[in-house]
């Protein structure tokens, strides 16, 4: 039986997690994922969760003792947020390396300096050469569709999976979830033993030495095994929805049936964005706006195929590359535009860095620019709302 | 014993995540490449204290069937360890390729 219960989005991640019984849980508190980590350890206290909770000194130590779980074949969790994130960067390369289908949670949060710890997307995208599947939810439901879905696809494409929320807008916001039964999951994420694992029985040495004849195979595979994932993505989803009834595609197209400019996003923004574009739709100005799911493996034909026919797009950036030719999602977006017969003019901006909210008038300014990219060609990167 | 040596694996037979999966695989491997310099044992000099087989880091040194002790080059890195380990002097570093 479904429950349906009102609890945050961290929350939502904690109750995912339980009911895919994990094995390990390796925690650091970090501002704004601490509540889901901290659930967890009462759900371990409670007995609710029969898990080993280690409790480490850094968020370094915390990704590390998840490699080292995953290897014997544990299904383990973490979570962190912004610097938390970035401590954990050179072992989120082994994690993919090696294979180690870790579920991590990631709270978007600004990366310092200043010392900021609201929400935008510079902790992930500082990330995504990585290595590891990285989801983009939007809602406290789906925050907990998509923990789930991460067990299954990260076990079966042996990758690490990061699950990104926006911080406070998605972890601290009380929404209703709609929580299947434990069994339920349990059924489709039941534990089986991964094979190449690490285990007493038998000679298996890890995380060896891969001299210049050996380290661009070893490298290769996990190049292959992230580009094998698009399909398993899809297939996983379609399982999930067969048994829970919620399906979600890579991206989400709003309004771009007959538009002449788009906005491109990914996470919170999304609801606020199709707000406005409703709005303007009512004052005959055809926009509309495009929500990625899925950022690594990026989805490439899905995005071409939503904006085919669409004149302008404008890509939403909530983190910055300074000194780059674009900022990460600008740059992603004109690569898998790039050698359409007929691609749109991409224009780009810069919004809600630090927690500065996007407001309406915001979204207003980058339809419009959007729409005049349209006619006149795109112009330099737009720094919405930037005091001079 | 031989070392045996192999063709260099393509990715898609490497084990996932680079795993070694069979014990003992650095016999497979050999280092000739590695070494500027090898040891030359005397034999008329060594007086067979087994000093030069307990140094070598790489388990080169050997003992054949009439108890002497020589070489295995496919191991030897050309560290010279040996040599500065032997106390009678019995061997010598000799540059590669003179």
């Amino acid at each position: 039986m479904v429950r349906r219960i009102g609890i945050s989005g961290n929350y939502a991640v904690a109750y995912a997690v339980k009911m895919a019984d994990v094995d390990m849980i390796a925690a650091y508190p970090i501002t704004p994922q601490t509540t889901i980590v901290e659930k967890l350890s009462e759900f371990v206290a409670n007995g609710e969760l029969d898990a080993s909770y280690m409790n480490v000194e850094s968020e370094h130590s915390a990704i590390s003792a998840c490699v080292g779980a995953s290897l014997t074949g544990a299904r383990v969790f973490t979570a962190t947020s912004s610097q938390g994130l970035a401590l954990m960067h050179e072992i989120l390369f082994m994690a993919s390396a090696l294979r180690t289908p870790i579920v991590m949670a990631n709270v978007n949060r600004a990366l310092s300096a200043p010392l900021n710890i609201w929400n935008d997307h510079s902790d992930a995208m500082a990330q995504r050469d990585a290595g590891w599947i990285q989801l983009w939810v939007r809602s406290a439901q789906e925050a907990f569709d998509a923990t789930v879905e991460s067990f299954k696809i990260a076990e079966e494409t042996r990758l690490p999976v990061m699950v990104n929320m926006d911080g406070f807008i998605v972890s601290h916001m009380y929404e209703p979830v709609e929580l299947p039964d434990e069994e339920e999951i349990r059924k489709f994420i039941p534990s089986r033993p991964l094979e190449n694992r690490v285990s007493t029985k038998r000679a298996h040495a890890v995380g060896v030495v891969g001299p210049p004849e050996y380290y661009y195979e070893m490298k290769y595979q996990a190049i292959d095994a992230i580009e094998e994932s698009r399909p398993k993505i899809k297939e996983i989803d379609n399982e999930f929805n067969s048994r829970f009834g919620k399906s979600y595609s890579e991206i989400d197209a709003y309004g771009i049936e007959e538009a002449d400019a788009a906005l491109i996003l990914m996470g919170s923004i999304f609801g606020s964005a199709k707000e406005v574009a409703n709005a303007l739709r009512r004052d005959g100005k055809n926009v509309g706006v495009i929500s990625l799911r899925v950022f690594r493996p990026f989805p490439v034909q899905e995005l071409r195929r939503a904006i085919e026919g669409i004149r302008a797009v404008g890509v939403v950036d909530r983190a910055t590359s300074p000194g780059g030719s674009g900022n990460p999602l600008y740059n992603e977006v004109a690569t898998a535009l790039y050698d359409m017969p007929e691609r749109p003019v991409i224009q780009g901006f810069v919004a809600g860095l630090g927690g500065r909210d996007i407001r309406e008038d915001d979204f207003r300014l980058m339809y419009d620019a959007t729409q005049k990219a349209a006619r006149e060609g795109a112009g330099r990167c737009i720094y919405v709302g930037l005091r001079e | 014993m031989k070392c045996v040596k192999t063709t260099l694996k393509g990715w898609r037979e490497i084990p996932e995540g680079g795993a070694i999966t069979e014990p003992g695989s650095s016999v497979n491997f050999d280092v000739t490449a590695w070494r500027t310099s090898s040891p030359v044992i005397d034999q008329e000099k060594c007086t067979k204290c087994g000093m030069c087989f307990l140094y070598c880091p790489d388990s080169a040194i050997e003992i054949d069937e009439t108890g002497n002790y020589r070489v295995n080059i496919s191991y030897c890195k050309g560290c010279g360890i040996c040599a500065k380990g032997c106390a009678p002097k019995a061997i010598t570093m000799v540059k590669e390729g003179h």
